[in-house]
């Protein structure tokens, strides 16, 4: 009898707490379907269409930004999964002092508030010419508060490593490159996927740095914190939406790969 | 005199009471109609191979799971369904499962802060009534530290609970428990962690505490040697099922099946056929025992243990048997053998050493042989027949004669004989598969177990070996089937 | 093969090179403008600007004050969320975790924006309410998810331990579950209270001049480049910010992992 109520409360607190999460998603892909900026709130006068979404394939401006966004993100996400794999298999070797050292090194931007990482990052980039703000500036500033995330994700992987694996590959002849690159690395493609995908996330999310240094460089995340003000067209209803809609599908087919590979 | 029965009574006194209790889980049986009841004071042991359901039992009488059927009772009262917290039993767990937030002293403390004391008091008008209290600090310090000293680790209450080596985690589980002053304690392979020396350790201690403090003690154990030294009773479970339940010597000395003997102790177990009262032959042998009642030449499984053969020299009149030595191992104070004899490899213990090669002579005395009755010598399914000349069982459509004519439909009874059974080592030559899960050598042939894959148990024997674990494959020549006809409202439940 | 394990610590190298270079030097340079004035000379006007004016001093109050509020509710939601889902009857069903994590991987002024359009249907003025709600819902999985690690982790023997001693669900609740959660709540307070402490995106799309934050300070400080420095000194006094709540966290996390050996 507890146990049935213990059930129906749980599941009421689930669905409310979900709603919470979905509504506004949910309703801001609705509003994406009504044109004007006035429409919110006034069902009745609403006619429905696809007109924004017609808008933003016009609109030049955020086209462009949604394709340096994902240069972007694809560029620093994979410099950052390079770095932070060769560090990680690094750092893991490093007696306890120096590891220390780095690791809380990399730990800096991770826990560091975005605005005051954003700050030492423009005051840093003054001290440069003009031309390294834009692309070049983003890509050093998005790879190196993502690599932390790479380590983080690839670290426990080398930790739980037999340590006779190398070992052995030295063993059966292989030498030490060798051995690590045919031994070790496949070991740490799941920790390096993890990262890769964390650092392509935060990447996509970051405004705060970027538009310190983005010169005339807009991403989506940019473009739309800097309409904020202006308030922002309705035409960023149907970008939202669209992004919503991609992520969520990819995250559900990732999730149905994974559940599907778990039960092989 | 009254009194003294008053005595007897107390001491056979029963504490725990588990009456026709099953439990499953998803389908699976893992404990089958079973009655066990346990005396106050006693050192009980469930013994039984890993998964024979003995852990499961005693989480039972701890509260953690509930039974599918039956009911369990302590002190007399219903508890079946009764919580944990509500149980005058406390549990040492297997991986001691100390909290890891709290230190030593704490852990122990845990379950006295929680527990309500009945006191004694007289009221305004002079009536006794009883209220509840809870223990003081002081009484809560006292009761701390009087555990801990009993354990050994007076001076361990400050210390954080992961930094104690696996014996003192173990002895501060104990104590944890033990302070709780349960009538019951429980022990789910307490010892199991632990390293051999430090095992041996605390099975004295753990000895040493139950006579002490007088009350009982259930241990869980798969380490047979640990169950025959610790305990006053041994209960040997194996399927799910109790196999016997005795003191230790009688467990040893007169296991009631080849199962337990072949789990308990090194023996040798051979199958015979009794010829006459206190008379049975196996290897071609007459030998003369000390059992009797059995119907005239029943088959019969016997079991030797290997200290209970006497070696004499090969020119000896003495002993029965003649045989040639195998091998030998010196084990410190004896020397353990291999001597074939009659095709038959036996396992001998002896003081004098005989050297490999060497032809001896075996004696066994009456005394030393144990008769017990074959359990089944024969599988039973149910099954449907299938067509003219198969019939479906375990998922499987095995050809037989069908005498009786039985339509396509009819639900049968399938008998199969032990020795009808043919194992194939790929597994796709057998009419269906499954896994060796146990194997038992008889004298001149193997009983093997074969679980298969619609979980149920085949047995057969055989004259080859195989390998627990083994992937093989089952068939049955057709004529070695028979089958019968059942009622139609027979249930559909496929077990025997 | 301790020369073989020497080689490969080199690959450290050049994370830690980056590291230092584009990560401890532009702190440091922060640090310069902090403590130089607009000509480069030496002052610690910049911080006096703080201390002077109770104006600043308010804005770090609110922020603080504000950020306290979302990580306190977002506890509040997560916890008993997380005690749910962590449930073994509750967690046969893995895709809600996922349903409830996949919001994080969203951009969050998205999401802020998808919010913003909620209030604007139901009504809801723009302002610290407004606010409060935008930080949850942006922040909420950050806390639930070390929770319901955590819960889902436990070891099941301690529940059991617990009520085998004779504590009650609820007394077994506050005395195990509880204490032995705590270090999820503490990572999940702390993913929670920092972005919320420093944030501006969401005040800016939510908020009106009531709550206008330390981060929108500090950022409209680093706009104008005559005020760089200033800006600087109050990144610094976030960065201390910051620094003081893990530390505090932290200790607090460890004082419960190690109590004391007194009753």
């Amino acid at each position: 009898m507890r146990n049935k109520t213990f059930k129906t409360v749980g599941w009421i607190f689930i669905a409310l707490m979900l709603a919470f999460v979905y509504l506004p998603i949910i309703i801001l892909i609705i509003f994406s379907f009504a044109p004007t900026s006035k429409a919110i709130g006034n069902w009745a006068n609403i006619t429905w269409s696809a007109d924004l979404y017609a808008e933003l394939m016009q609109n030049e401006g955020i086209l462009e930004a949604i394709k340096n966004t994902f240069i972007l993100a694809l560029t620093s996400s994979t410099l950052a999964t390079i770095i932070g794999t060769v560090g990680a298999v690094g750092i893991h070797k490093l007696k306890r002092r120096p590891k220390a050292i780095v690791n809380g090194m990399s730990q800096i931007t991770v826990v560091n508030a975005e605005i005051v990482t954003g700050a030492a990052f423009m005051l840093f980039f003054t001290l440069f010419p003009r031309e390294l703000e834009g692309f070049p500036a983003l890509i050093i500033a998005h790879t190196i508060i993502t690599m932390p995330y790479v380590l983080l994700s690839v670290m426990p992987r080398l930790t739980q490593l037999n340590p006779n694996l190398y070992e052995a590959g030295l063993d059966l002849g292989a030498g030490p490159l060798r051995t690590l690159v045919t031994v070790i690395l496949p070991q740490l493609i799941p920790g390096m996927i993890a990262g890769f995908g964390l650092a392509f996330t935060l990447s996509l999310d970051d405004y705060v740095i970027s538009k310190f240094i983005n010169g005339d460089v807009q991403t989506i995340s940019t473009m739309i914190y800097s309409a904020t003000k202006k308030g922002i067209p309705a035409v960023w209803r149907a970008v939202s939406s669209l992004i919503f809609v991609v992520i969520l599908v990819m995250l559900i087919i990732m999730n149905m790969a994974k559940r599907k590979k778990e039960d092989k | 005199m009254k009194e003294t029965r008053e005595k007897v009574e107390k001491k056979f006194e029963k504490i725990i009471e588990v009456k026709n209790v099953t439990k499953t889980f998803d389908d699976v049986t893992v404990i089958d109609d079973i009655n066990l009841s346990i005396r106050k004071g006693q050192f009980v042991t469930l013994l039984g191979p890993s998964g024979c359901g003995k852990t499961t039992l005693l989480r039972m009488i701890a509260g953690f799971e509930t039974p599918t059927n039956g009911n369990i009772y302590i002190e007399n009262a219903e508890m079946t369904a009764i919580p944990p917290y509500k149980r005058p039993v406390n549990t040492v767990f297997q991986k001691y499962a100390l909290f890891p937030h709290l230190n030593v002293f704490k852990n122990v403390a845990y379950g006295l802060k929680l527990k309500q004391i009945d006191v004694e008091c007289v009221d305004k008008n002079g009536q006794k009534t009883t209220k509840k209290r809870k223990y003081t600090k002081a009484e809560i310090e006292e009761k701390v530290n009087n555990a801990l000293k009993m354990v050994g680790l007076a001076d361990y209450g400050h210390r954080n609970v992961t930094s104690l080596s696996g014996g003192q985690q173990q002895r501060v589980a104990i104590a944890r428990a033990l302070v709780c002053e349960p009538k019951v304690l429980l022990l789910d392979e307490p010892l199991g962690a632990l390293d051999l020396k430090m095992r041996k350790e605390m099975q004295i201690e753990l000895m040493k505490m139950h006579k002490e403090l007088g009350i009982t003690f259930v241990y869980v154990t798969h380490d047979q040697e640990e169950a025959l030294t610790m305990s006053d009773a041994v209960v040997v479970m194996n399927d799910g099922v109790i196999q016997q339940i005795g003191t230790p010597k009688k467990i040893y000395d007169e296991p009631a099946n080849a199962f337990v003997a072949n789990f308990i102790g090194e023996s040798n177990i051979l199958s015979g056929v009794m010829v006459k009262d206190f008379s049975v032959k196996f290897l071609d042998t007459l030998f003369e025992c000390e059992d009797k009642g059995f119907a005239k030449n029943e088959s019969v499984d016997l079991v030797v243990r290997p200290e209970d053969i006497k070696i004499y020299p090969a020119d000896s009149d003495k002993g029965q048997l003649s045989g040639q030595v195998t091998s030998t191992v010196f084990k410190g104070t004896w020397y353990e053998m291999e001597i074939e004899a009659n095709g038959y490899e036996f396992t001998v213990q002896s003081t004098t050493e005989a050297k490999v090669g060497a032809y001896v002579r075996l004696g066994i005395k009456p005394d030393g042989i144990h008769i017990m009755k074959k359990l089944r010598t024969v599988n039973e399914f149910f099954g449907v027949i299938d067509s003219e000349d198969t019939v479906k069982f375990c998922e499987g459509y095995f050809q037989f004669n069908n005498v009786d004519n039985l339509e396509k439909g009819t639900k049968v009874k399938v008998s199969v004989p032990f020795d009808a059974v043919t194992l194939t080592d790929d597994e796709e030559d057998g009419i269906i598969g499954g896994n060796v899960t146990q194997t038992l050598y008889k004298g001149t042939y193997y009983q093997v177990q074969i679980y298969t894959d619609t979980d149920e148990d085949f047995y057969t024997d055989t004259v080859d070996e195989w390998d627990i674990d083994d992937r093989v494959g089952i068939s049955i020549a057709p004529e070695k089937i028979t089958v019968e006809k059942i009622e139609e409202d027979g249930d559909e439940e496929t077990e025997l | 093969m301790k020369k073989l394990s020497f080689k490969q610590k080199y690959f450290a190298f050049p994370y830690a090179f980056l590291c230092v270079v584009f990560v401890v030097v532009p702190l440091l340079i922060m640090l310069y403008f902090a403590f130089t004035d607009f000509e480069g000379a030496f002052t610690m006007n910049n911080f006096m600007y703080f201390f002077t004016e109770s104006d600043t001093q308010n804005v770090l109050w609110r922020s603080i004050g504000i950020a306290a509020i979302a990580t306190v509710i977002c506890l509040l939601l997560a916890y008993p969320l997380a005690y749910f889902l962590a449930n073994s009857h509750f967690n046969k069903y893995a895709v809600l975790v996922v349903l409830f994590v996949t919001p994080m991987w969203i951009n969050s002024l998205l999401r802020t924006y998808a919010i913003r359009t909620l209030f604007e249907m139901i009504g809801l003025e723009r302002g610290t309410l407004a606010v409060i709600i935008g930080l949850v819902y942006d922040f909420f999985p950050f806390m639930l998810l070390p929770i319901y690690t955590t819960l889902s982790n436990m070891d099941k023997s301690y529940l059991e331990a617990s009520y085998d001693l004779g504590g009650g669900p609820l007394k077994s609740f506050t005395r195990v579950t509880l204490p032995l959660s705590v270090p999820g709540i503490v990572s999940g307070v702390l993913m929670v209270f920092m972005p919320a402490v420093s944030t501006i995106g969401i005040t800016e799309m939510l908020g009106n001049k009531d709550v206008y934050l330390f981060g929108n300070l500090i950022n409209d400080y680093l706009g104008e480049f005559y005020t760089w420095n200033i800006g600087a000194a109050y990144s610094f006094i976030m960065l201390i910010l910051i620094a003081a709540s893990m530390l505090i966290t932290n200790l607090f996390g460890k004082e419960e992992s190690s109590v004391g050996g007194a009753l």
